[in-house]
């Protein structure tokens, strides 16, 4: 789509924090009752007074340092003024000028299957307002609910310059931006409202829209796809783009338009003089130096130190919990074997139940992975395993046990006994005679057979029962 | 003297003192209190006497300016629009006194939101002057200084934005403090121009003030512009001798009324006879300050005001009808003229085109202004001059000139831009009215400002003048 221009803007929530952006509130609330973590300040009661969440900032730089932007020496913060009622100061602390962070770059893969930079224009902290609950749809409600819960929570707005060039390339752009932020540990995506999206669209040439509040990448891919449809069946009838905002409608899968360009709000910035301004210019060289190992590193890591094909190393590298899981089976079991398994199988079936990796006991997938590489199951009872442990529960061995899925083993088993049996004429001989030890030779001959890896109570009496027959 | 009285507490009943006070209030005609906690103040009165404590203000009772939130009580700024409310916390300098075993004895009336000079503004009607009863008390602190001139209250609380503890000092003969910015925690402060003001003491001594401060002065983590300095008693009783004076030649001539330049002359001769001296000083932008104040203070009102849209607490007017209706009848009912003429001014000097033209510029003359003080302060120890250029006007004189009103500010402004501490004094009369003697300190200089005023006070009988109300 050489025509197609996106650009992205990203509110992220810093929701690893414990406490909010400028109170002590906790920022557990996402099982709460309806304004139960609230206080004078998140309220914004007279005479409440904001104090920074220095971790906040912290946070806000390690973000800006794994984007790889350069960083302010000062923290500057702005009141952005307007009116609404999930904004109980009428105004929200934000920042404007000297933004925390700037001229920052990552890597995603374009469309044309090569690597390219986005660049970051800009991230800059700020206050999460609350939350407004619709009684029925936003343009239908008969009334409305606030809840302060989420008010105060800090927010990183991360914005990109135009360099998107698709909807997929905006998706893969939002995967890599969260995987980057969950490696930081200071994001979890998988709470509510933790990632929102407004994203810029135009096609070459005409005026741009911007399509506002989209939670979700499949909804940033639907509502991007349907936006350049729209903007192209414009041109096509040879109508202007009106430059607007529009709100993205999950249910009808469409873009509305919300506010016009003539009604743009003044939220006439000014500097929030209730907060002291912070030197984190020292701060930095510490951040910088603790950053974790980020995705594309791990990957290229994984692929020279476990000898990964670069598709494997990008698909465990994408989660860091997927890459942690990965790195503890690889410790104790084949890595190569263990990224097949982990990768093509695992994922899959755990995509399939819309499950994470926590579903998944890191000690079972060795488990798995060592019965495999001893050819002790197949793979088909692999996959066996796998669906019973995320479906059922229990355990490998049980589970091999209880629907015998070691039934090739056993068949090694049995062929060796019997030709251990056959080969000792003279061991056989004697135990018929009475000496019960004799048989004991017999089942070393066997252990010998299968190189040490049968169960030898087993062999015993597999021994035994062959003998008998004989 | 609040030593005295707290000597003559423990002998006596602070009971008995309360309802004294209490008796009084409710017959007087001044209007300087909104409301009376009496059934907490006289709770805690019982439990004085019963045991007294050993706090620096133990059984001592104080009022409180309606802008300040105190638990329990309402605050409501004598505004419509936070009728009703009452703060679930107490602002910083009310813990502060409790903890020295203060008795808050009720709200005093201001101007509506602390804009004005006469506490005309205010929704509980003017507060009346004890000296006059057809002359306002000053303001925004109206009702703190004329409870406290008219033996209403042993002392009270009031705030200086542009001015507003010092002018109904001034206006009532007594004595009261605007501390150097950062050095009494505003947490609990309803703001009106957050950059601007801080809380202090109205009392009827030097020393009065001196105590009071040493209770509410000192770093609070909850204001951000909190310093990390405590104030101490030190040296208030050393005398002037070698006190170098300056008088700014711009506080004086065109425009300051006779009789009150002849006061301020006749106390600084005062000083010079006690062993201070005096020398001519300039502080050449003075003649932008006013513009300079009212564009900050308006701008910041904008804002720190846009949280009252009566949603979560405060004035509910008519049915509920969708958002933007609802909270613009509710702003354009609570609200009263003054209040809303600041507001609107203060949002036209942030609107996108204008900011760098007002606000900017404002900071820009803020700058100069500062400098200036710095410069004087490298010449001498302290500053003089009138507090107000008048004395107290009738009710109902100047209300409808808000320019006047405005100009009125011009020895008082400069003070709170440069964040400096200035005291006003009783130093004689004109005509029937106190005359306030204005002495400024550089940062942090409340020792020298209150030593020099301590010495004044002890030479002269100005401070015992008590007008007899009826």
């Amino acid at each position: 789509m050489e025509d197609v221009i996106i650009g992205l803007e990203i509110h992220v929530q810093l929701n690893r924090l414990q406490s909010k952006m400028f109170c002590g509130c906790s920022t557990a609330y996402h099982n709460s009752p309806p304004n139960s973590h609230t206080c004078p300040v998140c309220l914004g009661l007279p005479g409440s007074l904001p104090v920074i969440n220095r971790k906040a900032v912290e946070y806000g730089i390690k973000v800006g340092l794994a984007l790889n932007c350069r960083i302010e020496e000062e923290t500057l913060f702005y009141r952005k003024n307007y009116y609404y009622p999930d904004l109980p100061k009428g105004f929200q602390i934000s920042q404007y000028d000297f933004p925390l962070a700037t001229q920052g770059q990552i890597m995603i893969l374009g469309d044309d299957g090569i690597e390219r930079d986005i660049r970051i224009n800009r991230a800059h902290m700020e206050e999460d307002p609350g939350r407004l609950v619709h009684a029925g749809t936003i343009d239908r409600a008969k009334y409305t609910m606030v809840d302060y819960n989420r008010c105060g929570m800090a927010l990183l707005e991360i914005v990109t310059e135009p360099d998107l060039r698709s909807p997929k390339e905006a998706r893969a752009f939002l995967d890599k931006l969260k995987s980057i932020l969950e490696y930081l540990d200071v994001f979890d995506g998988s709470l509510e409202g933790a990632m929102r999206v407004d994203a810029n669209i135009s096609l070459k040439g005409g005026d741009r829209t911007e399509v506002k509040n989209i939670s979700g990448f499949k909804g940033v891919e639907k509502a991007l796809s349907y936006e350049i449809t729209r903007q192209r069946n414009l041109k096509r009838r040879n109508i202007k783009v009106v430059q607007e905002t529009r709100h993205f409608d999950e249910v009808r899968n469409i873009t509305v338009s919300i506010r016009s360009k003539v009604e743009a709000h003044d939220y006439r910035y000014f500097p929030e003089c209730d907060l002291a301004v912070m030197r984190i210019a020292p701060w930095v060289p510490a951040i910088r130096e603790a950053l974790p190992e980020l995705p594309d590193a791990k990957r290229q890591r994984f692929v020279s130190q476990y000898g990964l094909t670069d598709d494997h190393a990008k698909s465990l590298t994408s989660e860091i919990k997927v890459a942690n899981f990965y790195e503890f089976v690889a410790g104790q079991a084949s890595p190569k074997l263990a990224a097949v398994w982990i990768a093509d199988v695992l994922k899959g079936e755990l995509n399939y139940r819309d499950r994470g990796i926590d579903a998944f006991r890191a000690e079972h997938m060795v488990e798995i992975v060592d019965l495999l590489e001893k050819g002790r199951i197949t793979e088909d009872g692999a996959v066996a395993i796998i669906r019973e442990l995320l479906d059922k529960g229990g355990s490998p061995q049980e589970i091999v046990k209880s629907k015998g899925l070691g039934k090739a083993e056993d068949e090694t088993v049995r062929k060796a006994v019997k030709e251990a049996v056959a080969e000792s004429a003279a061991a056989v001989a004697d135990y018929k005679a009475g000496s019960e030890r004799a048989l004991n030779y017999i089942v070393g001959q066997v252990m010998k057979k299968t190189r040490g890896k049968a169960d030898a109570g087993e062999v015993h009496r597999l021994v035994k029962e062959e003998v008998d027959r004989a | 003297m609040l030593s005295e009285l707290k000597e003559q507490l423990p002998a006596g009943s602070a009971v008995e003192y309360l309802e004294k006070l209490f008796e009084k209030i409710e017959k007087s005609r001044l209007n300087a209190f909104t409301s009376l906690a009496k059934e907490s103040a006289l709770a805690q009165a019982r439990e004085f006497d019963k045991s007294p404590g050993k706090g620096l203000l133990a059984g001592v009772p104080i009022a409180i300016k309606e802008c300040i939130s105190t638990k329990g009580i309402e605050t409501n700024c004598s505004s419509r629009i936070l009728r009703g409310y009452v703060p679930p916390y107490d602002a910083h300098v009310i813990e502060r006194l409790k903890a020295e075993g203060a008795i808050v004895m009720g709200k005093t009336n201001m101007d509506e939101f602390a804009m004005g000079t006469s506490t005309e503004t205010s929704a509980f009607g003017p507060t009346r002057n004890p000296w006059d009863l057809e002359r306002v008390p000053g303001g925004s602190s109206g009702g703190s200084a004329a409870c406290v001139a008219g033996g209403e209250a042993p002392c009270a609380l009031g705030s200086d934005t542009g001015g507003s503890v010092r002018c109904p000092a001034s206006f009532c003969g007594i004595v009261g403090l605007k501390p150097t910015y950062g050095l009494v925690s505003r947490f609990g402060l309803v703001a009106y121009a957050n950059s601007l003001e801080q809380i202090g003491p109205l009392t009827g001594t030097v020393e009065d003030t001196a105590l009071l401060m040493q209770v509410i002065a000192g770093h609070d983590w909850r204001d951000s512009t909190s310093a990390k300095k405590g104030f101490s008693l030190e040296g208030l009783k050393d005398g002037v001798k070698g006190l170098k004076i300056g008088i700014p030649k711009e506080y004086f001539g065109e425009g300051v009324d006779g009789e009150v330049e002849k006061a301020v002359w006749n106390a600084i001769s005062t000083l010079e006879n006690l062993g201070a001296s005096w020398q001519e000083v300039s502080l050449p932008h003075t003649r932008y300050a006013l513009a300079a104040y009212y564009v900050i203070a308006m701008s910041e009102a904008s804002s720190n005001l846009a949280r009252f849209d009566g949603l979560r607490y405060g004035l509910r007017v008519g049915e509920d009808q969708d958002w933007h209706t609802t909270f613009s009848e509710i702003r354009s009912q609570g609200f009263g003229p003054e209040v809303k003429r600041r507001i609107l001014l203060g949002t036209y000097a942030l609107s996108a085109g204008y900011y760098g033209r007002y606000y900017l510029k404002a900071l820009k003359v803020r700058t100069l202004i500062k400098n200036d003080f710095q410069n004087a302060f490298k010449q001498v120890d302290i500053l003089a001059s009138p507090t107000m250029p008048i004395p107290a006007f009738k009710i109902g004189e100047r209300i409808n000139d808000p320019l006047s009103l405005y100009m009125a500010d011009v020895f008082t402004v400069p003070i709170n831009l440069a964040g400096v501490p200035a005291v006003s004094l009783p130093c004689g009369f004109a005509g029937h009215l106190p005359v306030g003697l204005q002495l400024m300190g550089p940062h942090f200089g409340e020792a020298a400002v209150l030593g020099a005023a301590q010495a004044f006070e002890e030479a002269t009988p100005f401070h015992e003048a008590r007008p007899e109300v009826i």
